[in-house]
């Protein structure tokens, strides 16, 4: 998805007249600013911050059209406060992937600071200070954090040690050019003196910031790429001293769960709300447009008082086929050409005196994201006509927007407070600010207290949002030489995009880019290539999931190479090879991978390797996994070694924890996921029916990381494609069948 | 009035008995390191202590504990064994987004404080109950026989 943004002429333009380079001082802070920015003030810490220049973003190599946000106010990133402590303000959420500790590892670096006095906050809600430089508002997605803050957290933090060194200097009536800083300390060698940040912290806050400092050469780093440094959550996340949105609990708050309609697009007809409203601890049930809400003193009252509810839903408008019946929709639809995503050649006379031809229909069902902590958030409605919410905000510039709409107040008058999220793989990011809306929308009819809205289990499985069903049909054509004449690929699925914001950016002549990303724009080179799409619309709510469209591209293309492979009769490391002599990051991560797999090496019966390699997020990943096939047919994933290039690596720890959790996600997923209907109803309810990778089906998993200089790219989604597809491909090695039908245990396989 | 015995302290509690531990916890106590998960004992986030036992605390009903019964949160877990078991979840960096790590590591202390030198068996039949979505399970296995190798020495 992101080179697809980036390709966008609609991102905004700088248009302030601030001179570029590193600016803003604590003085300049608008009274508004959140708490701890105040408190730092009060107490003489040094607040840095750093603008982007676009120039200097080109020069970085950057890809073109990333301009910084359009504000003149300094744009905070970097606390140093006397007691000694750094804290980094992340402008984007840590939803596990870390990127809190990546943030913080880049200042630390540019500052010589000492990882052990490093502190993560969240930064306020601010899309004009804390924009995404990618989408032109706030918040996290597409693997882009890392990519996004590099430059100016790097400038951020070297301003800083600039503003250390300078006051040092003065104080000790040295040069500033004999001043050295390390771990933390300022030093004057010759005189023997050395200070901490934190004692220098109050003067250093009175000059002026650098508008031109230089970056460390990356052979310098200490911190960067370096092992050794351990998470900023590592202490609070084992001790349960980690706080949550689900843990907010603000003075009067209540509880809230909301009864949706158990049909997508279905509406409330009739509601019998009298038992509800007898059950003891629930304060007061309102029917809504978005369904009705139970207000409850807590929790358990709040669940208990929906069970009571009656209501008839009017299905009128509602999805009321099952998937079976969807499915079989989007075959009939399959016969027919679609919107063309990408057309060279001429496909049609190449099959005709193709060598070698083969088919394939993939089947991809709907899966949910279940992250760990259910969706949930808190509104406090502000004296002001505005709000404070307190959420595992991901997308806080569309929460803004769409909740000052239903207040009917300035988007800057909604405070989000961001928590630590417990997962999201996509969902916490959605275009229309969904459950934090319902729960805005609840707070405003409530109108009494804070309300925190409560998505139980069952609401998640059930509630949609799902990465889309999707039915991939191809027909590819080898010759002898093992060269790939003919690709035909026919794409049916559901746009996440249409009728959002985001549509006009990402739906072109009828093709939803992130439907067709990755196949598309396919590496491996073929003269004669037609790819078109289907986007049937549907009631069933979808939204990206982890890697987005690159969950089912991916893993169709793959499996078609190893079958296309098998007819060419090559390997398929050396068949993939001799196609990727022109992309030299492809072939070096396969190359990793198959070597630290022992690829060739002999195996003992029933077992065999299979192989995937992709690019995603600008990412190269490429995964060999050991499989072993039973008696039975039962599919055991033994060992995984991944090897990955994201440029340069931040953390190689974390980059390391985001490829053995996105193996895990991709295999988990591929062995039993799927979400299903039937007459509309969503069949699995919770985490009985909507299976999980648990412990006994996780692999042992290997990752290797390419060493590269180049610019980092993310990493919290591109493990996952390759992962399934290399389970499917061994499983291809052992029975002859392509796995085509997702989940394996729709074929028994597991 | 319901009694109950949590990290060693005797609460008092005005809520009905059918009401789970779970949500007592959270709700009434405040003590929010014990994480609602599905509510139905698939996912092992609520796990907490139950005169030692790791027990899903979403399924279990306040009135049902037995009198005197001691309940042990992550809050309060402490002793020899979870402190060996935080002291490799933090070595090793085991967590994500964290959410079910309360869970996880209250089931390996179990785990460790019956079993001080388990097999890969063993900690698939331990932890099975306990889902983490971001899959952090390798780093799960490696602190638990970590953990448990300190506990050993």
């Amino acid at each position: 998805m992101l080179h697809h943004l980036l390709r966008q002429a609609a991102l905004p333009v700088a248009t302030d007249s601030t001179p570029t380079g590193v600016t803003g001082a604590l003085r300049e802070l608008a009274p508004s600013r959140r708490n701890f920015l105040k408190t730092a003030a009060a107490t003489g810490a040094l607040v840095v911050g750093a603008r982007l220049p676009s120039p200097a973003l080109a020069a970085g190599g950057a890809p073109a059209g990333i301009v910084g946000p359009a504000d003149p106010r300094p744009h905070l990133f970097v606390i140093i406060a006397p007691d000694n402590t750094v804290t980094v303000l992340a402008k984007h959420l840590d939803k596990g992937q870390g990127i809190v500790t990546g943030l913080a590892t880049i200042v630390a670096e540019e500052l010589d600071a000492d990882w052990a006095q490093m502190r993560g906050a969240f930064a306020p809600a601010d899309s004009k200070l804390y924009g995404n430089h990618f989408f032109g508002i706030q918040g996290t997605g597409g693997s882009t954090a890392i990519a996004n803050s590099w430059d100016e957290l790097r400038m951020a933090g070297a301003a800083a040690r600039a503003m250390l060194v300078a006051t040092a200097a003065a104080r000790w009536n040295v040069p500033v050019g004999e001043v050295t800083v390390a771990k933390g300390v300022v030093s004057h060698a010759a005189s023997k003196r050395s200070v901490a940040f934190g004692e220098l912290a109050q003067d250093a806050a009175k000059l002026p910031i650098p508008q031109n400092v230089a970056l460390k050469a990356a052979k310098d780093y200490t911190l960067i790429g370096k092992p050794g440094l351990h998470r900023l959550d590592h202490i609070s996340k084992t001790d349960g001293s980690a706080v949550f949105a689900m843990d907010i609990r603000r003075p009067g708050q209540v509880t809230a769960v909301l009864a949706r309609s158990p049909r997508f697009g279905g509406t409330v007809k009739s509601v019998d709300d009298k038992a509800a409203r007898a059950v003891s601890g629930v304060i007061d049930v309102l029917t809504l447009p978005v369904g009705v809400a139970v207000i409850a003193k807590n929790t358990w009252t709040a669940i208990k008082g929906r069970e009571a509810l009656k209501i008839t839903w009017d299905d009128s408008k509602a999805e009321t086929r099952g998937t079976d019946q969807m499915l079989a929709d989007y075959r009939k639809l399959a016969d027919q050409p679609g919107a063309v995503a990408a057309n060279s050649g001429d496909v049609a006379k190449a099959f005709a005196s193709a060598a070698k031809v083969v088919e394939s229909e993939f089947v991809f069902p709907y899966l949910a994201h279940a992250p760990m902590e259910p969706l949930n958030a808190t509104v406090a409605l502000n004296a002001d006509g505005g709000c404070t919410i307190w959420a595992g905000s991901q997308f806080q510039g569309v929460e803004q927007m769409v909740v000052a709409h239903v207040l009917g107040c300035k988007p800057e008058q909604v405070k989000i407070e961001t928590q630590w999220a417990g997962g999201s793989f996509g969902r916490r990011a959605t275009t229309n600010a969904d459950y934090i809306a319902e729960a805005a929308i609840i707070a405003k009819a409530y109108g009494k207290a804070p309300v925190h809205l409560v998505w139980t289990r069952e609401d998640d499985i059930q509630g949609g949002r799902y990465r889309p069903l999707f039915l991939h049909r191809i027909k590819a054509a080898v010759d002898a030489n093992g060269a790939i004449s003919a690709w035909q690929q026919r794409i049916v699925g559901q746009s996440f995009m249409a009728g959002t914001p985001f549509e006009k950016m990402m739906i072109k002549n009828g093709v939803d880019a992130t439907s067709v990303e990755g196949a598309s724009d396919m590496a491996y080179p073929v003269s004669n290539l037609a790819v078109d799409l289907h986007s049937p619309p549907s009631p069933v709510t979808t939204l990206w999931w982890r890697s987005v469209g690159h969950t089912h591209t991916a893993y169709a293309k793959e499996v078609m190479i190893d079958q296309l492979a098998k007819a060419a009769g090559k390997d398929p490391v050396a068949f993939r090879l001799a196609l990727l002599k022109d992309h030299p990051r492809l072939a070096n991560v396969l190359k990793l991978a198959a070597d630290k797999a022992g690829w060739g090496q002999p195996l003992p019966k029933g077992k065999a390797r299979g192989v995937a390699v992709h690019e995603s997020f600008n990412t190269y990943v490429a995964h060999v996994a050991e499989v072993t096939v039973n008696d039975k047919g039962h599919v055991t994933v033994d060992r995984v070694v991944v090897a990955v290039d994201c440029g340069q690596v931040v953390n190689p720890d974390v980059v390391t924890a985001q490829m053995e959790g996105a193996t895990g996600w991709g295999i988990g997923h591929a062995l039993r996921g799927e979400i299903t209907l039937t007459d509309g109803v969503v069949d699995q309810t919770n985490f009985d029916g909507f299976l999980p990778l648990r412990m006994s089906d996780m692999p042992k998993v290997e990752v290797h990381l390419v060493d590269s200089h180049e610019r980092p790219t993310g990493a919290g989604e591109p493990g996952v494609p390759t992962s399934a597809p290399a389970v499917a491909n061994a499983v291809f090695a052992l029975t002859g069948k392509p796995v085509q039908t997702l989940p394996f245990s729709r074929g028994g396989m597991v | 009035m319901i009694r109950i015995t949590v990290n060693g302290q005797e609460r008092q509690v005005d809520v009905p008995e059918d009401m789970p531990l779970l949500w007592v916890l959270r709700d009434e106590l405040n003590m929010t390191g014990t994480k609602f998960g599905c509510g139905i004992a698939q996912c092992g986030a609520c796990t907490v202590h139950v005169d030692g036992a790791p027990t899903r605390a979403c399924q279990t009903p306040v009135g049902s504990l037995a009198a005197g019964a001691k309940v042990t949160t992550i809050e309060g877990a402490s002793g020899k064994v979870a402190e060996a078991v935080r002291a490799a979840w933090q070595k090793l960096d085991v967590v994500q987004c964290g959410y079910c790590q309360s869970g996880q590591i209250m089931s390996a202390i179990a785990l460790v404080s019956s079993n001080t030198n388990p097999t890969d068996a063993d900690i698939d039949a331990a932890m099975d109950g306990n889902v983490c979505r971001c899959a952090t399970y390798v780093r799960i296995r490696a602190a638990i026989k970590d953990a448990a190798q300190s506990v050993r020495a």
